[in-house]
């Protein structure tokens, strides 16, 4: 208690210090803080980015300041509005974006932003499947897809090989995968499977991905009170087949975020759905993988349908001076630069936020040199999003995610079978929904 | 012998106590009132709207079966990090008390884990015992163990209290050795010359007489299991699998910092204040007084 009391006063503390040096400007030049959660490789990327766009022009300076992981970002953001010395920019993660959407008085959607600023802005030059997941029911955009990812399947060649399978055709649906899956861990191999972010991917984008609901209300979209619907036949089955594979180790678990990447970069499991932001660390351990779209399951009507992304997006907040908002838009028109997209796509694995610089890596002959890198971008655009794969929200999807996880580990433990473990998934995240609204009401 | 220092000026003492009291009220009493004050509202993230709830927050949080759990995982955690810190202490201890040569460099290195960082130490652990990559995960998984605190909960148990006593054991170390060189050598040589064996001399004389010390250290270590080892959690289970490891302080973390309910955050935050400073006045009524005994 006495550490987290600590904690706040030192952060309130550090706002205070930062207050006084933003207040003062040492030259004309206004300041746009930039708070975001890079760390590694892609925290390079984002000072580049600033100090490029400072170098463009000479009114405004672009601060990016790494504030930690992503909920520890999100929580700074949080704590520094209400202390009313919020950044202008803060990267939050997409299941921050319920938290954020709530928020309706603390954010500036980048669409007036844009317009605010005299910048063109049209959404259709966005990824669709990006932008309807990033916008206001109404259809405004709230938000700027900066780094978007989209789960999908590595796998390991050289494990296939072993098992005698072919190292180019990855498995196309569920039940072949863990028919795959099965003949490795047969082949005397120490695991078939592996899975990063089994709510995200398992659940989420699982829904999306088959055409079902995860929520009533449009998953959340239009509602802030949606009733899960992740316990239907096929969520059971799929999950009663992961807990079945587990117990002899054919799957296994690696825990509730990206912890199970070490057990495919080590060789142990030779299958891994991972987002495709992850690809860098595979490249870095020199493996000889192949990445394979998502599964899916051929009973599902309209499967595969389209995934929903993942990764983060920036905010604005509300209560800067107009003047701010200009560089604000000014940077986001920077940052949609066909070249820029273009580059921070094929550098990072994300997605590329605008069409035209999708367009660019094509033509740049990029897909061809490194196959199966279109396939997230394929995957999240190959259809027009469904009611079902627009995107899931509720105000409090961390803590949502949170009791999926619990439950779920207790089902891969042999502690209850699918059934009783989605049951309860339901019935405790909806009780969790409904508690974490009332502060919205 | 009660010799009182007088200082002449009698503005003095209050003008040296005075940064203390600043440090205290600004870290410790402001953000406590805040703690209260807030565990009577329900916020929502942004501080929006603030709604008086009265007891509400208090009644939801005893009423969750979360909470129940939470507190049986804090006593287990408490108790069992209290139990192997002393025990594994007490015997370093009396070990350390008899060796000749090398005696410095043998505490020296005794000591040096109550130098490591929480989250270092969690980290440490979590290298060795991680399913995926640790060494001694490969060694219990080759004795036919089944290696899996990721799924299962006693295993997580298991390695956290291992890394919250490893930690501890410094501290105790350094308060049994004191206490064993403080008992008189003559009261165990009579008890030797009597016929007494070492174990019996152990359990007669030096136990009891390091009683007090025992005493005042069980308190300690459950003040630390209860309140330090955050950082330990946070970094080898994150209060997972299930909710096995979630202790109380983590609750207050999870439900503040990641659910964003600031209200049921706070009123844990308020309940667990009442459970240390219940703590502090056991320690000073019964505790403090006797450890000094010698």
């Amino acid at each position: 208690m006495h550490r987290i009391h600590a904690t706040l006063a030192a952060s309130a503390f550090a706002l205070v210090a930062m207050a006084g040096t933003t207040a003062v400007p040492a030259q004309a030049q206004t300041e746009i803080q930039w708070w975001h959660a890079m760390a590694g490789a892609n925290n390079e990327t984002v000072e580049n980015l600033a100090k490029e766009f400072n170098a463009t022009q000479s009114d405004y300076k672009v601060v990016p300041v790494y504030k930690g992981t992503y909920p520890e970002t999100l929580n700074a953001g949080i704590a520094a509005f209400r202390a009313r010395q919020p950044p202008h920019i803060i990267q939050v993660f997409d299941v921050g974006t319920g938290v954020m959407m709530g928020a309706k008085s603390a954010i500036k959607p980048i669409a007036d932003v844009m317009k605010e600023g005299g910048q063109t802005f049209n959404k259709s030059d966005y990824l669709s499947g990006i932008v309807s997941y990033y916008s206001a029911a109404d259809g405004t955009m709230l938000s700027f897809p900066f780094n978007s990812s989209s789960p999908v399947l590595y796998y390991n060649k050289a494990s296939f090989r072993k098992a005698g399978l072919d190292p180019e055709t990855p498995p196309k649906t569920w039940p072949e995968a863990f028919e795959f899956a099965k003949k490795i861990k047969a082949s005397g191999q120490s695991c078939g499977m592996t899975s990063t972010w089994l709510t995200w991917i398992h659940l989420e984008n699982f829904s999306a991905w088959n055409n079902l609901p995860y929520a009533t209300d449009q998953n959340g979209l239009n509602s802030l009170t949606p009733e899960l619907k992740i316990n239907g036949p096929l969520n059971i089955r799929h999950f009663q087949t992961l807990a079945e594979l587990q117990k002899d180790g054919t799957f296994q678990y690696g825990g509730r975020t990206s912890e199970a990447k070490a057990k495919f970069l080590n060789s142990e499991c030779a299958m891994m759905p991972e987002s495709s932001g992850g690809i860098g660390d595979m490249v870095k351990a020199g493996m000889d993988f192949g990445i394979g779209s998502l599964p899916y399951y051929p009973e599902a009507a309209g499967a595969p349908q389209n995934t929903i992304p993942g990764g983060a997006s920036l905010w604005v907040f509300a209560g800067k001076p107009a003047a701010d908002y200009k560089g604000v838009a000014q940077f986001f028109t920077f940052l949609s630069k066909t070249d820029v997209q273009a580059r921070l796509h094929q550098v990072s694995g994300y997605l590329p936020a605008t069409m035209a610089a999708y367009e660019q890596s094509k033509k740049d002959g990029f897909y061809e040199k490194n196959p199966g890198r279109e396939i997230p971008i394929k995957q999240m655009m190959g259809k027009e999003p469904t009611e079902n794969s627009k995107g899931v929200r509720t105000v409090n999807l961390p803590q949502v995610r949170d009791i999926q996880n619990e439950e779920i580990e207790a089902l891969l433990n042999g502690k209850q079978d699918a059934k009783t473990a989605l049951d309860n998934a339901v019935r405790r995240s909806n009780a969790a929904i409904k508690e974490a609204a009332k502060a919205y009401q | 012998m009660n010799r009182r220092v007088v200082f002449p000026n009698k503005l003095l003492p209050y003008l040296l106590v005075a940064p203390q009291i600043a440090i205290t009220s600004v870290f410790f009493f402001w953000p406590a009132f805040q703690a209260v004050r807030q565990s009577l509202y329900r916020d929502d993230p942004f501080g929006f709207s603030s709604r008086f709830v009265g007891l509400d927050n208090f009644e939801m949080v005893l009423s969750d079966p979360a909470y129940i759990n939470s507190l049986q995982v804090t006593v287990v955690f408490s108790l069992s990090v209290a139990v192997v810190a002393l025990v594994a202490a007490l015997l370093l201890a009396v070990m350390a008390d008899r060796v000749v040569a090398g005696k410095g460099i043998y505490r020296t290195l005794l000591i040096w884990p109550y130098a490591v960082a929480p989250a270092i130490a969690g980290m440490l652990w979590l290298f060795l015992f991680s399913p995926a990559m640790g060494t001694l995960a490969v060694m219990l998984r080759d004795l036919g163990i089944d290696w899996n605190p990721l799924l299962r909960g006693d295993q997580a148990m298991a390695m956290v209290v291992g890394a919250a006593a490893w930690k501890q054991i410094s501290y105790n170390f350094l308060f049994f050795l004191a206490g064993l060189q403080a008992i008189p050598k003559s009261l165990i040589e009579a008890a030797a010359i009597d016929g007494a064996g070492p174990a019996r001399r152990f359990w007669t004389i030096v136990f009891p007489l390091l009683s007090p010390t025992t005493f005042f250290l069980l308190v300690v270590n459950t003040v630390y299991a209860f309140f330090d080892t955050f950082g330990i959690i946070h970094a080898v289970t994150g209060g997972g699998p299930g909710k096995s490891t979630e202790t109380l302080v983590y609750k207050v973390y999870n439900d503040g910092f990641v659910n964003l309910n600031l209200g049921a955050s706070s009123a844990q935050s308020v309940i667990l204040m009442v459970i240390v400073i219940a703590l502090t006045v056991i320690q000073f009524k019964y505790v403090e007084r006797r450890v000094h005994y010698a």
